[in-house]
């Protein structure tokens, strides 16, 4: 993780065909993530904002331009690489442990150092105690948590968000966030997620990504440049409208 | 859908909230008044029998007792020949449900070999394999076969395209994600499946033993019995089929679902 993997996402275009129709849905996207940042994705639904995480995760291949992370052309899923969907797509029959576990059943490491790594995944998302329990036990915000440990226990370069808390209360919504920046800060790892929520992506983020729908593009790039983290204060809010400017735009 | 919820589901669809006591009470009714009126002369003739005439024929003459051995080669057959159907079954269910290379070779066959009624194979069974034995283990394994094989395949085939990314996303290898994401995920399917196959390979045993007309089995007991006007035969051989069905379905459902369970890593 401490080598230098920055992701170059360089003149991206992606098109499906829909009734023989072609429908672009990415056009000219170009965008640099420097390892250690938590760059947040917003725009209005069919910006094409999950389509481009599917292409960086590796799930679809057909498109142009360059993906390259660390230097290298992303082709298909890889451990450098992980994912948290919106619905959290734990397996019902495993338990906890099973399911962040099963992220570990490719990799060739002693089982000792697997449970480990499992155990220490867990704990990181503060869900040690729930080990057995399987995912309908779970709530929807420990489910996700429970997502992110099994995303995370690859140790992943990047860990892509898509919506993940698109599905909770506010409430639980607002302690998640806070979850997920003490991940992010003990984990240092880069992370890409895509929201509908602005305030969310200004609380959370180093930097924001604005997309614009049909086809989708980038809008503009606003770095996130706060005294604190204070939902009230004044940069905070000047810096919400900014974005929320750009998204009605 | 964990295991305890889907047993509770199943629990539920299988019924069973009426107390037991409850339902005894029609069927002990309806056995007075046949007893009684046999008893005071308003039914008589060759097919009024005495209920304990009944009860008694197991025990009695040679013809009688030799319900015991037909029970056995019955549940003997009917284990043997869903046994085979239902592995075949499974096997070219899961061929058809993880490979569209043997789903578009054999699915238009199979497909169209299963709007075929089962009781037509018999002709052709018969000529194939003799009027025997081997015949009516076919016939049950064929009976078995077809509803196994089809809820496999389309279990296997209906597995939620978000579970396959996951898979795929975790790297899994074609292996592991057969072992711990298809097979886990069909099997509420498969389990109906094989569920179904074991009541149909019943009715199988007993067809099979009624068509082709030799050897011993509760089928062909319930047939000679006819055949000598012997209702008291006819009748406990009747029972007896519902009860060694009823216990020989349960038992093999019990089984059954226990080896998925072991297979799956459920347990």
């Amino acid at each position: 993780m401490t080598e230098f993997t920055e992701l170059a996402i360089r003149h991206v275009t992606k098109t499906y065909v829909v009734d023989d129709m072609p429908l672009p849905v990415l056009q000219d996207v170009s965008l640099s993530v420097l390892p250690g940042e938590f760059v947040s994705i917003v725009g209005a639904s069919g910006c094409g904002k999950s389509t481009l995480l599917r292409l960086i995760v590796g799930l679809d291949d057909v498109y142009r331009g360059e993906i390259l992370l660390g230097g290298t052309q992303v082709s298909g899923p890889g451990a450098d690489r992980g994912i948290v969907f919106q619905d959290h797509r734990l397996f019902p029959w495993l338990t906890l442990t099973e399911n962040v576990a099963l992220a570990l059943d490719a990799f060739p490491l002693p089982t000792e150092e697997k449970a480990q790594r499992v155990r220490d995944a867990i704990a990181l998302v503060g869900l040690s105690g729930f080990e057995r329990a399987r995912p309908a036990q779970l709530s929807g915000g420990m489910a996700q948590r429970a997502a992110i440990a099994r995303a995370l226990v690859r140790r992943p370069a990047i860990l892509l968000l898509d919506e993940p808390l698109g599905a909770l209360d506010s409430l639980n919504r607002t302690r998640f966030q806070d979850a997920l920046l003490d991940i992010w800060e003990a984990q240092r790892t880069t992370v890409i997620m895509v929201t509908h929520d602005v305030e969310e992506a200004v609380y959370l983020s180093t930097r924001i990504v604005v997309m614009e729908p049909r086809p989708g593009r980038i809008r503009s790039v606003i770095p996130v440049e706060l005294a604190a983290r204070d939902r009230a204060a004044p940069d905070f809010v000047a810096l919400k409208q900014r974005v929320l400017a750009d998204l009605r735009h | 859908m964990s295991g305890a919820t889907l047993s509770e589901a199943l629990r539920a669809a299988r019924g069973g909230a009426v107390p037991w006591s409850r339902g005894l009470v029609l069927p002990f009714a309806l056995a007075l008044v046949w007893v009684w009126s046999v008893h005071v002369g308003w039914l008589s003739g060759p097919l009024a029998i005495q209920p304990e005439r009944i009860l008694l024929a197991p025990f009695d003459d040679a013809a009688g007792r030799e319900i015991w051995r037909a029970i056995a080669a019955s549940v003997l057959r009917y284990a043997g020949g869903a046994g085979i159907g239902i592995l075949l079954g499974l096997a070219l269910g899961a061929a058809m449900g993880l490979s569209s290379t043997v789903e578009r070779a054999s699915g238009g066959s199979f497909h169209a070999l299963r709007q075929i009624t089962l009781f037509a194979w018999i002709p052709l069974l018969t000529a194939w394999f003799g009027n025997g034995e081997a015949s009516k283990i076919v016939y049950i394994a064929l009976s078995a076969f077809f509803p196994v094989a089809l809820n496999t395949a389309t279990g296997l085939r209906n597995v939620p395209t978000s579970y396959r990314e996951v898979s795929r996303v975790l790297s899994l290898s074609r292996r592991q994600e057969i072992r711990r994401v298809l097979l886990p995920a069909a099997l509420p399917a498969i389990t109906i499946g094989i569920e179904i196959a074991l009541i149909s390979a019943w009715i199988g045993t007993v067809g099979a033993e009624y068509a082709i007309g030799n050897g011993r089995g509760i089928g062909t007991f319930v047939s000679e019995g006819r055949e000598q006007f012997r209702m008291d035969i006819v009748i406990i051989g009747v029972i007896a089929l519902a009860a060694t069905g009823y216990l020989a379905t349960r038992v093999c459902r019990r089984l059954s679902s226990l080896a998925l369970m072991r297979a799956s890593g459920l347990t």
